[in-house]
C-alpha cells in the first residue's frame, strides 16, 4: 500500500491568495492531508498549487485533485498550479485537468494570473 | 532509490501524451470506428453530476498478496466482465497507452466504446473514457491490504457524459454500472478461492451541478453512433 510521503505547507502570499506547497507523493494516502490543507485556506479568492517539490502522482492522486477542483470551484475559488515538471505538465494534458486548473511556470506568473501581486 | 529507478517510477506508468485515441487493432465483434479519433473524457469533461463510486470486496482466509491480485486482473480483465458485455483487452494487455474496446448489445442496438489504460503499476490501473463512453471519468483499479486480508477495489470517479445518459441514470444506468462492478469483484474473488465474498459499494455525490455547456457531447452518444452505422457506411465508406 502507498505510504503517506507527503509534507504541506499553506501560506498566504498576498491577501486573499493563498499557497499550498506540495513535498512528496500525492496518492490517495493523502486525501486526508490534502483537504485538511484546503480548509485552511477556504476563505482565499485564489488557491495556487506549488508542484516545485512534487515527487510522485499517481492516478488516485488526480482523482483527489479532481476533487479539490469540485471544491474550490463551489466556493467560487480561482484554482492555479505551478512548478509542474514537463511530464506532469502532460499528465495534466493528457487527463485534461488543465480546462480547468490554470497552469504556470513559477509563482510570479500564478499570481500575476491570480490577481495578486507580490508588491501590491 | 536511484535515480534511474526514480524516474521509471514517475514516468514509466502513464500512457504517453495524446489527445485523441487510435485503434492499432482489428477485434472481432467491436467496431473500432467508435472509437477511433475520439478525444479523451476526463471527470471534468462530462454532463452530469460528478460521482465518486467505490467498490470493494475483502479476501479474507485466503492468501494472496495485492500484487498478485493486480497480475491476474490485469492479465484476464475481460474475463471477469459480465457475459453482456465484452472486453476486448489489447493484445499487450492492460498496459499504458493501449486502448481497449468495449462492446455491449442493449435494445437491439450493438453499442460500441472503449477506453485508454491511462496508469498501471504493480497494485493499480486506471481506464480513462473518451467522448461516446457513457461516462467521463476514470476508474481506478487497485488491491491493498486492510485488517490483514487483501481487498480488492474499483473506484470510478464519473459523470454521465450526455443529457441522455443523465436522465438514465436514477433508473437504469447507476443499478447497470453497479451491477458490472459487483459482478467483476465476485468473479475475482472466486477466481482467489472466495466466492462467496460480499462485495460493497459507495457511491458518493461530488459535484451535484449539471455541466450545461457539455451538452452538446450527446452527439458522440454511442447509440447514436449505432443508430447512424447503416447510413454512414452508405454515405462514407470505411477506407474513403
Amino acid at each position: 500500500m502507498t505510504e503517506d510521503t507527503l509534507q504541506i505547507a499553506v501560506r498566504e502570499s498576498v491577501p486573499g491568495v493563498t499557497v499550498i506547497d506540495i513535498h512528496g507523493d500525492i496518492t490517495p494516502a493523502v486525501e486526508e492531508q490534502l483537504m485538511s490543507a484546503y480548509r485552511d485556506c477556504e476563505h482565499a479568492r485564489a488557491i495556487l498549487l506549488n508542484f516545485e517539490a512534487l515527487d510522485y502522482l499517481n492516478s488516485g492522486g488526480i482523482g483527489l485533485l479532481v476533487t479539490l477542483l469540485v471544491r474550490a470551484q463551489r466556493h467560487q475559488q480561482q484554482l492555479h498550479a505551478y512548478g509542474l515538471s514537463d511530464h506532469y505538465r502532460q499528465i495534466f494534458e493528457l487527463t485534461r485537468l488543465d480546462d480547468a486548473i490554470a497552469i504556470h511556470d513559477d509563482e510570479v506568473s500564478a499570481l500575476s494570473a491570480a490577481g495578486g501581486d507580490r508588491h501590491g | 532509490m536511484g535515480e534511474a529507478a526514480r524516474k521509471r517510477r514517475v514516468e514509466g506508468q502513464w500512457a504517453s501524451p495524446t489527445t485523441s485515441l487510435h485503434v492499432h487493432e482489428s477485434v472481432e465483434g467491436a467496431d473500432p470506428g467508435a472509437v477511433e479519433g475520439r478525444r479523451l473524457s476526463g471527470p471534468l469533461q462530462g454532463f452530469g453530476k460528478l460521482w465518486q463510486k467505490t467498490y470493494r470486496v475483502h479476501l479474507e482466509g485466503v492468501a494472496v498478496s495485492p500484487e498478485q491480485v493486480v497480475a491476474v486482473w490485469k492479465a484476464d480483465y475481460g474475463s471477469f466482465w459480465p457475459a453482456t458485455s465484452r472486453f476486448c483487452a489489447p493484445f499487450s494487455g492492460v498496459t499504458p497507452g493501449e486502448v481497449a474496446l468495449i462492446s455491449d448489445r442493449r435494445g437491439g442496438l450493438q453499442l460500441s466504446t472503449g477506453v485508454l489504460v491511462l496508469y498501471a503499476d504493480e497494485v493499480s490501473f486506471t481506464f480513462l473514457c473518451p467522448q461516446g463512453h457513457p461516462f467521463a471519468g476514470m476508474i481506478t483499479f487497485s488491491a491493498h491490504v486492510d485488517g490483514g486480508h487483501t481487498v480488492a477495489q474499483v473506484q470510478a470517479i464519473i459523470r454521465a457524459q450526455d443529457p441522455l445518459i443523465e436522465l438514465s441514470m436514477p433508473f437504469y444506468t447507476h443499478r447497470q454500472e453497479d451491477r458490472v462492478w459487483q459482478h467483476v469483484l465476485s468473479t475475482l474473488a472466486a477466481r482467489f478461492g472466495a466466492p462467496d465474498a460480499q462485495v460493497s459499494a459507495e457511491a458518493v455525490c461530488v459535484d451535484r451541478k449539471r455541466q450545461w455547456r457539455r451538452a452538446g457531447n450527446v452527439r458522440h452518444n454511442a447509440g447514436w453512433y449505432a443508430l447512424m452505422r447503416p447510413f454512414r457506411r452508405r454515405t462514407s465508406p470505411p477506407d474513403a
